[in-house]
């Protein structure tokens, strides 16, 4: 046992808070620009989550470049309720355990600077500190070591990231009719991905994980591949108002079998979801299947965020048909496909 | 309590299409697109507000189509085990 662990319980850990600079990763942000993650740190951060361990953060930093740098490490999702600024780190830590609903006894905080370590345990000494050192050897330590990993502790991030959603659902409803979008004077252009979009194409399927109806990620020589493929059909959806571009924001990828086509891939940037576009690329493959003659099928696989995206295809009026491994098999009818709505047109080829 | 959900649902669908009259039977599909938002809009506010978990072969259109279907839904969930609570 160490020192830090005899300060406080012997409970278990339910949330580790994260030091970033010299911590999480290499470098210090601000100063270095170029950081590079610490050897051994990605796999604890999954180890932790797979054990139910909720993960946040405690940083002095600029909050923006924080959270970019950690999407760039594809970890952003990890973290719930990041502390990111200037406050004090008992401070941080404190808000992170009201915030979570825990106790303040079930938070560890993994920090490089003594100073930091002492500050929050002469405010907070069930707080169990830990040196950056130290984090290659959490995997093994008691307290990180649920007794039971159970269905609820697989599933706890998401319940967290699920009520986060729900209340983002929310507040982003509030400002928007039919009549607002209508002002908005939108053009969503749905075309086959040139060599030009497939950068982004690989960026959008690696970042968009809400609203991946797969969680599977392409790397730009496979979407290249699909592209130019015959029995494929890549497709990248663009979206532009009055007040300039959205970029590229969505892609399709169908595998044209004779007889039934499946869509291997439906991603939607998150950016647009308030945009009341979602469905918009859905309904055009099916459209496509239908004046082909051919069968839709769509690949799910579910995961902590992409909920919405098994709604979309469900009130599509997609049913399970069947399974592939984990991976669920969908199937519509091709019996009811939406026009786009009156507040967007939609331009193809 | 079942007019107490059938209020509800009225009071959440009324100011989303505001000057149109339906009633209960009424398709509030047909009254605008249904885009992704909107749909997991609907499912939130069902689980939200009576505290249920719609299982995934519930999540179908039709049960989401009326007040009455959305109240229906409702009533089956909720005479089943109680999932969906938020973690403490």
């Amino acid at each position: 046992m160490t020192a830090g662990v005899e300060g406080r319980g012997t409970g278990p850990i339910k949330c580790v808070v994260w030091d970033l600079d010299n911590t999480l990763w290499d470098g210090v942000l601000l100063e270095d620009g170029e950081v590079t993650l610490r050897p051994g740190v990605a796999e604890v951060v999954r180890v932790l989550d797979e054990r139910g361990i909720l993960q946040s953060i405690a940083s002095r930093n600029h909050g923006p470049a924080a959270i970019e740098q950690l999407e760039r490490f594809g970890l952003r999702d990890y973290f719930l309720a990041p502390q990111i600024g200037w406050n004090s780190k008992s401070e941080s830590v404190a808000a992170i355990a009201k915030s979570l609903n825990i106790g303040i006894d079930t938070l560890a905080l993994i920090d490089d600077q003594p100073f930091e370590r002492e500050e929050v345990a002469f405010s907070h000494p069930q707080v169990l500190c830990l040196d950056a050192d130290e984090v290659v050897r959490i995997p093994e330590m008691p307290v990180f070591t649920p007794r039971f990993v159970t269905e609820d502790s697989r599933n706890r991030r998401s319940m967290y990231m699920g009520s986060e959603l729900r209340d983002a659902a929310e507040r982003e409803f509030g400002g928007t009719s039919d009549d607002f979008l209508a002002t908005l004077d939108m053009t969503f252009s749905i075309s086959a991905a040139a060599e030009a979009d497939l950068r982004r194409a690989e960026e959008l399927s690696v970042r968009t994980n809400q609203l991946n109806s797969t969680g599977v990620t392409y790397s730009y020589e496979e979407l290249s591949a699909f592209a130019r493929s015959s029995g494929h059909l890549l497709l990248v959806a663009g979206l532009e108002d009055r007040f300039g571009s959205y970029g590229k924001i969505g892609l399709a990828l169908v595998e044209r079998g004779a007889e039934i086509w499946t869509l291997k891939l439906l991603l939607m940037s998150c950016r647009v979801m308030s945009r009341g576009v979602g469905t918009v690329l859905l309904n055009h493959v099916m459209r496509l299947a239908r004046d082909a003659g051919v069968r839709l099928q769509a690949e799910f696989l579910p995961n902590d965020r992409n909920r919405v995206m098994f709604v979309t295809y469900r009130f599509a009026g997609f049913q399970e048909v069947g399974a592939r491994g984990e991976l669920r098999i969908l199937e519509s009818d091709l019996g009811r496909i939406q026009d786009p709505p009156a507040y967007l047109t939609v331009r193809t080829g | 309590m079942q007019d107490h959900i059938d209020t509800q649902i009225r009071a959440f669908i009324e100011p989303r299409f505001p000057g149109r009259s339906w009633t209960d039977d009424d398709d509030i599909f047909a009254l605008g697109f249904v885009d992704s938002m909107f749909a997991m809009e609907v499912v939130m506010f069902v689980e939200r507000t009576f505290e249920v978990t719609v299982p995934n072969d519930e999540l179908h259109m039709d049960n989401f189509r009326s007040v009455r279907s959305m109240a229906a839904l409702v009533r089956r969930i909720s005479a089943g085990p109680r999932t969906g609570a938020v973690p403490a």
